[in-house]
C-alpha cells in the first residue's frame, strides 16, 4: 500500500467523524428553531484573550485524562473509574498540601506524589480484582467511581473547611500557589504552571510506548492476549502494573488547577473530566498525537460554547451533543476503516499470490 | 407448591422475620414502616427497569452501558410528553426515547461491529447531552419549566384497595412481631401505589416468561450464548440483537419514566445520579435472572430510601445486615462451602460488632451500598455467577464457517 493512500485512510476516519457530528448538530439546531449559520460562525469565531487562555488549560488537564484513558485502552483495558480515580486523588493532594506540613515547590511535589499514589491505589483496586478473582474491570470501576464521589464526599463534609452553604479544604498557602504565564491582561486569566504536566505526560507515553519493553508488552497484550501469552508476557502483571499506571497519571488530572488557581478541593472541582479523558482518547486513537488534537478540539468547543450565551438563543450544552456524536462516529469509522484496510490487504496479498496472467490462460 | 417456590416462600418468611427482629431489637419502627416500603418499591422501579434492560441486551449477548444515557433520555421524553398528552403517552413518549438510544447502539454495536463497551460509553454521553440541550431549548418556554426542570407533571393514577389497605394499615400499627411487618408490606402494596409502579413489576414476569417460555425467546437467547449455532439453525441473528436492543433502550426510558413521573414531581437535569449503573449492578447481582435482579433491585430501592429516613434506622440496618449474612453462611457451610461460609461469616460478625459499639452511621454510607454488595458479590462469589457465554463478544455474520 503506497504511503499517501496510507495517511488518507488514517484521516479519513476523523474526517467522516467531524462531518457527521456537525451534520448532526446543524440538524438538532435547526428542529429546535436556531439558525445553524450564525451558530456556526460564532463559534468559530476568533477566541476572546481569556477563553484563549481558559482553552489552553483546558487542553492541558483534558490531555491528562485521555492519556491515562489511553494507557489501558492501549492493552485492551477499560479503565471507566478516571473518575473517581482522580476523585480521591484531587482530595488527597489538596487535604495534604492544604494542611501545610512543608513549604514551596516541595510541598507542591510531594502533594503530586501523593496524588498519583491515590489514583493508583483506587485503579489498583480493579487491577486486583479483576487478576484474583476475575472481576470484569468495566463493572468494578464503575461501581469504585460512585464509592469514591460519596467517600470524598463525606470527607470533606466531615472534615472540610465549613463557610457558609460551601466547604472545602484549607486554602493552600501563598508559598504552594504555582504562578502561571499570563499572555494578556492579568484579568483574562494565566495559564497555569502545571499545564507543562501534560507535555511531561504526554512526552512520557509516547517514550513509554515506542522505546521501551513495557510499552511493547503493552502493545502486544491490547492486540492480541494469545501472542503476547505465548512471547512470555505475564498478563496478569500486566493488568496490574497498567491499572497503576493508568491510576496515577489519572491523579494528576486536577493538579494544574488546584495549584494553578483553585487553591482547594471543593466547590471548584471539575467533575466529569474523567469521562471527557475516556471520549478524548478514543477520538484520538489513543495515540499521543491523536489525542492532543482531539483534547485541543474538546476544549476549543466548550469553551468557546460558553460564550455562546452572548451570541445567540442556542444554549452552550448543544456542543454536547457535538462531542458525544463525534466520538460515537470516530468508532464507527475506524471500524469500517479497519475493515476496508483489511479487504485491501487481502486484495494486494491474493493478487500477488496469484499465478501469472500469461500461464493462466494457457 | 413445587419445591422452587416452596423455597421462596422460606426466603421471604426468613426476610420478614430478620426485619420484625431488629426492629423489636432496635425499636427502629421506621425499618419496615408502610410509608418506608412503599417509598421502597418506587424506588426500585427505575433500578428494576434499567436491570431489565441490562438483562434484555445481554441475554442476546450484546452489553449495554448505555443505559444510564438511555435513561436520562428517558426522564426528558416522560416530561415532553406528559405536558402535552398526559402521562400514560408520557410512558409510551419515555419509552420511545429510550429505545432510539437503544437504536443507536444497535447501530454501532451490531451493524458496524464497534465495542460495545467504547459505544455504550458515547451514548451516555449523547444521552446526557441531548436531554440538558433539549431541556435548555424547550422548557423554559413551558409552564412551570425552566432550563433545567419542568415540574408540576400530571402523574399516572394512584390506586388503593379500600377493605384490604384499611385493614392492613391498622395492623401494621399494632407493631405486633412479624403479624405486623407483613401488613405493612400489604398495606405499601394496596394503599395509594401507583400504577406505573404495579405495571413495572407485572413487566418483570412478562420478561422472565418471554425469554424463557417462548420460541422467541429461547432464540433471542441462544444469539447470547452461541451465535455462530443460533446462525446455523437459520436464526436471524442481527434482528434479534436489534430487538433486544431496542426493547433494552425502550425500558431504561421507562425507567426514567418512573424517576420523574412517580419518585419525583418532575423532570431535572441530572436526575438519574447514576441508576442506569445500578440497574446494570443489580442485574450481575441477580446473576442475569428476573428474579435475582428484582432482589437485587428491591434491596438497592430499600438503602436508598432508608438514607433519606432518619439516622436511627440506618444504623439499624447493620443489626439486619449481620443478620442476613450470618443466616448466608449458615446456608453455605451446611451445603458444604467452608471456606466462603467462614469469610461471610467473619464480614457479619464484623457488622455486628459495628452495630454494638456505635450509635449510629454516617448516612453517607448507605448510598454506596448498592456498588459495596455487587463489587462483595463479584468477588466473593464470581464463579458462581454465569453470564450470557457470547454475552460482549463481538459476531459477524457468515462467521460460522
Amino acid at each position: 500500500m503506497s504511503a499517501l493512500r496510507s495517511v488518507g485512510l488514517a484521516l479519513l476516519a476523523p474526517l467522516i467523524a467531524v462531518v457527521v457530528s456537525v451534520l448532526a448538530t446543524t440538524i438538532v439546531i435547526a428542529a429546535a428553531g436556531g439558525a445553524p449559520g450564525d451558530f456556526w460562525s460564532a463559534l468559530f469565531s476568533n477566541p476572546l484573550p481569556r477563553v484563549r487562555v481558559n482553552i489552553v488549560n483546558q487542553t492541558a488537564i483534558i490531555y491528562i485524562a485521555a492519556v491515562a484513558a489511553a494507557i489501558g485502552f492501549r492493552m485492551g483495558l477499560f479503565n471507566i473509574g478516571l473518575e473517581g480515580q482522580y476523585t480521591v486523588a484531587s482530595f488527597a493532594a489538596a487535604s495534604f498540601a492544604g494542611a501545610a506540613y512543608l513549604s514551596g515547590f516541595a510541598n507542591v511535589a510531594v502533594a503530586l506524589v501523593i496524588a498519583m499514589a491515590a489514583g493508583a491505589a483506587w485503579a489498583g483496586i480493579a487491577g486486583v480484582l479483576k487478576t484474583t478473582r476475575g472481576v470484569s474491570e468495566v463493572i468494578s470501576t464503575i461501581m469504585l467511581n460512585s464509592i469514591a464521589i460519596t467517600l470524598v464526599g463525606y470527607l470533606l463534609n466531615r472534615y472540610g473547611v465549613h463557610e457558609g452553604n460551601s466547604v472545602h479544604t484549607k486554602y493552600l498557602e501563598g508559598s504552594s500557589t504555582l504562578t502561571g504565564y499570563t499572555p494578556y491582561d492579568t484579568r483574562d486569566g494565566q495559564v497555569w504552571a502545571l499545564s507543562l504536566l501534560a507535555v511531561v505526560v504526554g512526552v512520557g507515553f509516547w517514550v513509554l510506548l515506542t522505546k521501551t519493553r513495557f510499552g511493547f508488552d503493552l502493545r502486544a497484550s491490547g492486540q492480541s492476549e494469545s501472542a503476547a501469552l505465548a512471547s512470555g508476557i505475564n498478563p496478569k502483571r500486566m493488568i496490574i502494573v497498567s491499572m497503576l499506571l493508568s491510576g496515577a497519571v489519572a491523579g494528576l488530572i486536577w493538579m494544574p488547577a488546584l495549584f494553578g488557581g483553585a487553591r482547594s478541593y471543593g466547590t471548584s472541582f471539575q467533575v466529569g473530566l474523567g469521562f471527557t479523558g475516556i471520549a478524548v482518547a478514543l477520538l484520538g486513537r489513543n495515540r499521543p498525537l491523536g489525542i492532543a488534537f482531539g483534547a485541543l478540539l474538546f476544549a476549543f468547543l466548550t469553551a468557546q460554547s460558553n460564550t455562546l450565551t452572548f451570541n445567540s438563543d442556542i444554549p452552550p450544552s448543544i456542543i454536547q451533543i457535538t462531542q458525544g456524536v463525534a466520538v460515537l462516529a470516530v468508532v464507527i469509522a475506524y471500524e469500517v476503516v479497519r475493515r476496508y484496510r483489511l479487504r485491501l490487504e487481502q486484495h494486494t496479498v491474493a493478487r500477488e499470490l496469484a499465478p501469472p496472467e500469461k500461464e493462466a490462460s494457457a | 407448591m413445587s419445591r422452587f417456590s416452596r423455597s421462596w416462600m422460606l426466603v421471604a418468611v426468613g426476610i420478614i422475620a430478620a426485619f420484625s427482629v431488629v426492629r423489636l431489637v432496635t425499636g427502629a419502627d421506621q425499618i419496615s414502616s408502610t410509608g418506608t416500603l412503599r417509598a421502597a418499591l418506587v424506588a426500585a422501579c427505575p433500578i428494576l427497569m434499567a436491570g431489565l434492560g441490562g438483562l434484555w441486551a445481554e441475554r442476546a449477548g450484546v452489553v449495554n452501558i448505555g443505559l444510564e444515557g438511555q435513561m436520562i433520555l428517558g426522564t426528558w421524553g416522560a416530561a415532553f410528553f406528559t405536558y402535552h398528552y398526559g402521562p400514560w403517552v408520557g410512558v409510551v413518549g419515555a419509552a420511545l426515547l429510550g429505545a432510539l438510544g437503544g437504536l443507536l447502539h444497535a447501530i454501532a454495536t451490531v451493524t458496524f461491529g464497534v465495542d460495545h463497551i467504547v459505544s455504550g460509553v458515547a451514548i451516555n454521553l449523547i444521552g446526557a447531552g441531548a436531554a440538558t440541550f433539549l431541556a435548555e431549548a424547550i422548557f423554559p418556554d413551558l409552564e412551570g419549566g425552566g432550563p433545567r426542570q419542568l415540574i408540576g407533571l400530571d402523574t399516572p393514577t394512584k390506586i388503593t384497595i379500600p377493605g384490604v389497605s384499611d385493614a392492613a394499615l391498622a395492623i401494621a400499627d399494632k407493631h405486633w412481631f412479624f403479624v405486623s411487618d407483613l401488613a405493612a408490606f400489604v398495606g405499601a402494596l394496596t394503599t395509594g401505589m401507583s400504577t406505573l409502579v404495579i405495571a413495572i413489576f407485572l413487566a418483570v414476569a412478562l420478561s422472565a416468561w418471554v425469554l424463557w417460555r417462548t420460541r422467541f425467546g429461547l432464540r433471542l437467547r441462544s444469539c447470547g450464548e452461541n451465535p455462530q449455532a443460533a446462525e446455523t439453525l437459520g436464526v436471524d441473528v442481527y434482528r434479534y440483537k436489534y430487538v433486544a436492543v431496542l426493547i433494552s433502550g425502550a425500558c431504561a426510558g421507562i425507567g426514567g419514566a418512573s424517576l420523574a413521573l412517580v419518585s419525583s414531581s418532575g423532570f431535572n437535569t441530572g436526575q438519574t445520579g447514576g441508576r442506569g449503573y445500578i440497574g446494570l449492578a443489580s442485574m450481575i447481582f441477580g446473576n442475569w435472572t428476573p428474579g435475582g435482579l428484582l432482589s437485587g433491585a428491591v434491596l438497592f430501592g430499600y438503602t436508598d430510601v432508608l438514607r433519606l429516613r432518619d439516622s436511627h434506622a440506618v444504623h439499624a440496618l447493620l443489626l439486619l445486615v449481620a443478620i442476613g449474612l450470618l443466616a448466608y453462611a449458615a446456608l453455605r457451610y451446611w451445603r458444604g462451602q467452608r471456606r466462603l461460609a467462614l469469610v461471610v461469616a467473619a464480614a457479619g460478625a464484623a457488622f455486628l460488632l459495628w452495630f454494638s459499639l456505635t450509635d449510629t452511621v454516617p448516612r453517607e454510607f448507605t448510598s454506596m451500598t448498592p456498588y459495596l454488595t455487587t463489587l462483595l458479590v463479584l468477588a466473593l462469589g464470581a464463579q458462581r455467577l454465569r453470564m450470557p457465554a457470547a454475552d460482549g463478544k463481538p459476531y459477524r455474520k457468515g462467521s460460522a464457517g
